[in-house]
């Protein structure tokens, strides 16, 4: 379904992403951890196609096809959803209003016809309630006076709206208390099927807990250092990221990918 | 405003016009009429329109205006053209209103459906107040929009032929909105309507006033209006307008309000016509405990130029003034805001808060803003802000990763943008309408490409 090879990506002139492989098939959840400024969110940022990632070197392929010529509105139609690490503020833009106009977006993409008001509200309620989480959210502007658990929350219901095919989660465990996370995590364990996949990009082992994944990544300077079932996980935790003979990065790749990840909400 | 920076060359026509059709204005056999007329009509003589050199007109430039001769409206068979079935699309949906329609500056009783009003109420053309009961404007006509003041104001009062007067008695409480529609037709010679409304609001009356201009697609013509407002103790005015101009027409607008104490005056304007707009609001807060709420955006394109100016005097203590105005500027377009706020020395405990945000969608758009605080009291809350910038590209990324595409998220963003000030609007009727008339401005980009 994804393929990854060779990627070198540049932010600002510095390479961040050195030579990175990885393959993904339908079904399976990936976890990719790493340390801070590793490269994690610019790999997510690079699929999703956020300005200012140049690819220097390598190809993404999504179902046979160059996933890095397409832009970010039709890898979303075509299934790809990215959970933001900071979900945006979109003052006057009601949650539902923007739900709705994506849900559509995709209908249209795919020949299918737009769904109105009631269906569409059908559709929602139906959704989160599947996820145990309630529909207050999406009642209110989008993402505005959210707090940290609500965005990420906020993430999750998106995701199960859109049903993506490929599921890209930036750090949607960082900053969530136990509670949050117990939510978040069982939205993302009701989303598992045959048909999806998921990357799950995170700094901590703790999220890996509850969402227990096939394969687990180690990603250090812009490269997958050690791949391996979900017990590297648990190694991680113990011996910490050094175990795995990881490096401090190079002050470069510190430096912009803090920048393009650590971005605030404007 | 000084004479030196105005240009007296530019009235000249105007003077000589003046001439001509003195005779024929309503209200000619009235004295008192026929002095305030001629005084006007040599004030503006010796001004002339003001040039970017007056401070006031500094980002706003007449020139486009002055290089034009209008003259009164005559084309009668387009006037007749006009019929309730065309007039649809300018009204609202929903909502019974009190109705005055005017054609080219004039007022069309078979067209208006004035309505049954409160005791006591008066609504009625000036044409034919002027010409019925002349005495009973006479108090206010020119009270507040002094001949001391711009050269617009006194061309206005030597030529106004038409406009809207209403008048609430004490405590009386218009329940559904006046709806004030002008529109003009196509005529063979670029026309001007001086307009002049007279809005008196007796102690503790209230009413809320819709005031739309709207105009064929193209078609050169300017429409000059002169509003006076009075609020007394405790009234209460809500005011709508809506500026849908044709694309060559020009609209200056000078709106004067008084308002005195526990009296509120509640505005907003929305300005999407013309080729060269500007709407004047000088708004005296005399008494204390006066709220004044002044909102409006601006959407334009093409090579259209919008200009929103407000003064707010507050003279007593303990009165709030807000205001926020928001300009959408696409192609070559120029959005415009001034704000001035003057707290005077015995306005102690006043709270004036004033923004202005401009989203720049090209890079040849260009916005000017001025705020401006002149506060002679030392216990008061004052604010001011102003931005300048594009739509925001997180924001963008973030609709375009959820499968919008960046029309659609442009569209989203700019009807948030806007729909925020909407939102406030306390007649659903009136927002639904200016909703709607921001949609379709969204959706006509395509047929100004080239403008």
């Amino acid at each position: 379904m994804l393929e990854i090879k060779k990627l070198h990506v540049e932010v600002d002139g510095k390479e961040i992403l050195r030579g990175l492989d990885l393959s993904v098939e339908p079904g399976e959840v990936h976890a990719i951890m790493g340390p801070n400024a590793s490269g994690k969110s610019t790999l997510a940022n690079v699929l999703a196609g956020r300005d200012g990632y140049q690819v220097t070197e390598g190809e993404v392929l999504y179902d046979g096809r160059n996933l890095l010529e397409m832009s970010p509105e039709k890898r979303a139609c075509e299934g790809i959803f990215m959970a933001f690490q900071y979900p945006v503020e979109i003052p006057g833009v009601g949650g539902m209003n923007f739900l709705k106009s994506a849900v559509n977006a995709m209908r249209k993409h795919r020949g299918e016809p737009e769904l109105d008001a009631m269906d569409f509200l059908k559709f929602v309620r139906h959704k989160v309630d599947l996820l145990g989480m309630d529909e207050k959210l999406l009642q209110r502007p989008v993402n505005v006076g959210f707090s940290g658990g609500e965005k990420k929350r906020h993430e999750i219901i998106q995701m199960a709206v859109l049903e993506p095919r490929l599921a890209i989660l930036d750090e949607t465990d960082s900053g969530l208390d136990i509670d949050a996370l117990r939510i978040v995590a069982n939205g993302i364990n009701k989303m598992r099927g045959p048909e999806r996949a998921m990357i799950l990009i995170t700094h901590y082992q703790r999220l890996l807990e509850y969402v227990v994944p096939d394969r687990v990544h180690v990603l250090s300077d812009g490269r997958i250092v050690k791949s391996g079932s979900k017990e590297l996980a648990h190694e991680l935790e113990e011996h910490g990221y050094a175990g795995f003979g990881v490096t401090e990065p190079c002050p470069g790749a510190t430096e912009a990918d803090a920048a393009v990840s650590e971005r605030p909400a404007p | 405003m000084t004479v030196a920076a105005a240009n007296p060359k530019t009235a000249g026509p105007y003077v000589g016009q003046f001439a001509e059709v003195k005779a024929a204005l309503p209200g000619h056999d009235v004295a008192w009429l026929r002095e305030l007329r001629e005084e006007a009509i040599g004030r503006f003589s010796a001004l002339g329109f003001a040039t970017p050199r007056v401070e006031e007109w500094k980002f706003t430039n007449l020139a486009p205006l002055t290089g034009t001769v209008f003259t009164p409206p005559s084309d009668a068979a387009a006037t007749e053209a006009v019929t309730r079935e065309s007039l649809v699309p300018f009204l609202l949906e929903g909502e019974a209103c009190h109705r005055l329609v005017f054609v080219n500056g004039r007022f069309r009783p078979d067209l208006s459906d004035p309505g049954s009003l409160p005791a006591g109420v008066e609504l009625t053309s000036l044409a034919v107040a002027l010409a019925e009961e002349p005495e009973l404007v006479k108090p206010h006509l020119g009270r507040l929009a002094k001949l001391d003041g711009q050269a617009l104001v006194s061309l206005n009062a030597a030529f106004m032929a038409d406009g809207a007067v209403l008048r609430l008695p004490r405590g009386a409480a218009l329940t559904r909105p006046l709806h004030l529609l002008f529109v003009a037709t196509p005529a063979p010679a670029p026309a001007v309507m001086h307009l002049r409304n007279l809005i008196v609001a007796e102690a503790g009356s209230s009413a809320t006033i819709i005031e739309s201009y709207a105009g064929p697609e193209n078609g050169t013509y300017w429409t000059n209006a002169v509003t006076e407002i009075s609020a007394a103790a405790d009234a209460s005015i809500r005011h709508f307008k809506l500026q849908n101009e044709s694309r060559e027409a020009f609209h200056l607008a000078v709106n004067q309000v008084h308002l005195a104490e526990r009296s509120g005056y509640d505005s907003f304007v929305l300005s999407v016509g013309g080729r060269l707009s500007r709407n004047e609001i000088h708004a005296a807060l005399d008494g204390t405990g006066v709220e004044c709420r002044l909102n409006g955006a601006i959407l334009a394109r093409g090579r259209q130029h919008m200009d929103n100016s407000t003064w707010i005097e507050h003279r007593k203590p303990g009165s709030l003034s807000h205001e926020v105005y928001k300009n959408v500027l696409d192609d070559n377009a120029h959005g415009v805001f001034q704000g001035k706020i003057i707290v005077r020395p015995d306005a102690q405990k006043t709270d004036a808060h004033q923004l202005n945000k401009n989203i720049l969608l090209a890079e040849t758009a260009r916005a000017d803003t001025k705020p401006e605080l002149e506060i002679h009291a030392d216990d008061v809350r004052c604010s001011h802000g102003a931005a300048v910038g594009e739509l925001d590209r997180e924001a963008m990324f973030y609709l375009r990763s959820r499968g919008l595409d960046e029309p659609r998220a442009e569209q989203l963003l700019i009807e948030a943008f806007v729909g925020e000030l909407l939102d406030e609007i306390s007649v659903s009727a009136v927002r639904s309408h200016l909703k709607k008339t921001v949609s379709s401005w969204l959706a006509g980009g395509e047929s100004w490409e080239g403008a």
